[in-house]
């Protein structure tokens, strides 16, 4: 039992990791441009692909494929910025609708490239960390925590020591008086643009070898993705995180020891009671709806 | 005396329609009917000014509800169906105590959490809702004969007639309701809501009677869906649907009656027909979401603007169509 205890809790903190990094970029993207990003997870998918396509197909070394799907998926972000969601900056709907229709276009090319089955990844590393004889932790899914954690230290220090992160900070929460001050509002999003595309495609790319890639993965992770943003607060980068722990440790626990259908029902059910309880969330201010 | 002629001749157009298409098509022509209903009693709910995603887990819910009734309780198919209407219509009421708690984009989200849970609800208990295969074998429209013409509801031109007239009384009905003073009041609780509440408008009130009359339509036409196709199941409802729905709608705009149908049936034809028949079936998706993307950014309030636009460039073609929120 306290085998079992300790294994669900390492699987929480995996989960923990690959869900924070794809709600902080959400809720990076929704604080500082106002505008939902349906494709959010799909852009997670385009991070998986380009590890199919780099270390899968061509060999190239892991960590650098990691890396190229970081860039790519940051520029994919920046691309969206510049194309649709800085047009429709006063049209917070059709950013919605824009984001919906980038996500078909981003699915049909998935699809048109690599097919719709699931791709196969050779492992990174098949190396197993054995705490007991029934707790482990793959080397792999260690990655991704130590990525997690890495990353979004290096982001709370880029936004709360930093000028860049100063001024983004400052858009998030009043665009007029930030771009009265002199900070350009465009160069803010494309910054928060480039760090939330980037961290849904890290987040997709070390996950990769790990869960089931294929064209439509990104849907049940953008579930997730807004149960937690929800439940820590939009706009809060603290809260996501948080909340990214405690839904992942419910989800699986609940996964281990009911089903996955019920810890879907139990994750819906605990936003829909904060929603009721707080609309704002744990951490969310009444400011920005 | 012109407004009949446009009635008789539009009446005669809708019949002759499904006449020069193939199969295939005239089944899309079904389900595009039964859109159109589920699209307009969408904008109900948006003249309120929210934004729902759980408007087809609620057809859903009626097209669950009346293939229970048929199948569990033997009531007859088209009293299930207003049934089935009814439950959807009932189950909002109760859901607007938790929901209207919420107001825009949190609604939004609030929303889709509840229609995702009553979704994953039907999955997991196989004990009614059949589970993740759903319920097979939902009794169809018993046939019947009015002298001319034979309905047979295994036909697709058959159903459309009777989706067209069901429907086309749905439409009436609600856009009676829109010209009534309720229909006012919800353009006043969208735009005017500090104004409204202060005039002694029960805000949430009126949000709940749009919530509940609009899923009460969409309930109507996922029940006629249900007995149209005889398997219904959870996927037949997921948040793919309700895409299309409020991209119709935001694509058509919503500040006219006919602008989310518009939208409808522009995204509907050219999805289902113009891009199948040019093959491009792998591509379809992208170039949609081309679509979409195009029409946000280069007509943004809507395909509906476009009518007015070419409506007001015509003299003496009377004004284009207005909502009073204008």
């Amino acid at each position: 039992m306290l085998d079992l205890l300790a294994q669900t809790g390492l699987n929480a903190v995996y989960a923990a990791s690959y869900i924070s990094l794809i709600a902080v970029g959400l809720v990076l993207i929704f604080g500082v441009m106002g505008v939902i990003n349906f494709a959010h997870g799909e852009l997670y998918m385009a991070g998986a692909y380009t590890v199919v396509l780099l270390y899968t197909d061509l060999a190239v070394p892991f960590f650098v494929a990691v890396a190229a799907g970081l860039i790519f998926v940051g520029c994919l972000g920046l691309a969206m910025e510049r194309a649709l969601f800085r047009p429709l900056r006063d049209n917070p709907l059709g950013g919605l609708v824009a984001s919906i229709g980038f996500l078909m276009i981003l699915q049909a090319l998935a699809v048109m490239g690599f097919g719709v089955r699931m791709e196969h990844i050779p492992p990174v590393t098949q190396s197993v960390i054995e705490f007991s004889d029934r707790v482990r932790m793959p080397v792999a899914r260690l990655y991704v925590i130590v990525a997690a954690v890495v990353l979004l230290t290096a982001l709370w220090v880029f936004l709360k020591k930093t000028r860049f992160g100063w001024a983004l900070r400052a858009a998030a929460q009043d665009p007029e008086a930030a771009a009265l001050q002199g900070i350009s509002i465009n160069q803010t999003a494309r910054i928060a643009m480039f760090i939330g595309a980037g961290l849904a495609g890290i987040a997709g790319a070390l996950t990769a070898p790990l869960v089931s890639v294929n064209p439509h993965m990104g849907h049940s992770v953008i579930v997730t993705a807004f149960i937690v943003i929800i439940v820590g607060g939009v706009g809060s980068l603290e809260g996501a995180v948080v909340a990214s722990v405690a839904y992942a440790i419910v989800h699986t626990f609940v996964t281990t020891f009911y089903d996955g259908v019920i810890a879907d029902i139990v994750g819906l059910s605990l936003m829909l009671l904060v929603l009721i309880i707080k609309p704002t969330g744990l951490f969310g201010s009444a400011d920005r709806a | 005396m012109r407004n009949l002629s446009i009635f008789v001749l539009g009446g005669a157009a809708l019949l002759a329609l499904p006449h020069g298409l193939s199969f295939s098509q005239q089944e899309i022509l079904v389900f595009l009917t039964l859109n159109i209903l589920l699209v307009s009693s969408y904008r109900l709910l948006t003249l309120t000014g929210e934004w729902s995603l759980a408007h087809v887990v609620i057809m859903g819910v009626g097209a669950y509800a009346s293939a229970l009734y048929t199948k569990e309780l033997g009531i007859w198919v088209p009293v299930s169906i207003l049934l089935g209407g009814a439950t959807a219509a009932l189950l909002a009421v109760f859901l607007s105590f938790p929901l209207f708690r919420m107001k825009g984009f949190y609604f939004l989200i609030g929303s889709f959490a509840a229609g995702e849970i009553i979704r994953l609800l039907w999955k997991r208990f196989r004990d009614p809702f059949g589970g993740a295969k759903g319920i097979k074998g939902i009794d169809p429209m018993p046939d019947f004969s009015i002298g001319i013409y034979d309905f047979d509801f295994f036909e697709p031109v058959s159903y459309y007639y009777l989706s067209v007239a069901v429907v086309a009384v749905c439409l009436w009905i609600l856009w009676r309701i829109e010209r009534s003073p309720v229909g006012l009041t919800f353009h006043a609780v969208h735009w005017q809501d500090r104004l409204a509440e202060a005039s002694g408008v029960n805000l949430r009130a009126y949000r709940t009677l749009a919530f509940s009359i609009a899923s009460g339509f969409a309930g109507i036409s996922g029940a006629l869906m249900a007995h149209y196709v005889g398997t219904i199941n959870p996927t037949s409802f997921d948040v793919d649907l309700m895409v299309f729905v409020l991209t119709w709608a935001i694509v058509g705009g919503t500040a006219t009656f006919y602008g989310p149908i518009l939208g409808c049936v522009v995204l509907t034809v050219l999805n289902e027909i113009v891009l199948r028949e040019m093959g491009f079936e792998q591509l379809r998706p992208l170039i949609y979401g081309l679509i979409m993307i195009l029409s946000i950014l280069f007509l943004p309030k809507g395909l509906e603007s476009l009518v007015q636009k070419l409506a007001s460039k015509r003299p003496g073609k009377g004004t284009p169509e207005r909502s009073p929120a204008e």
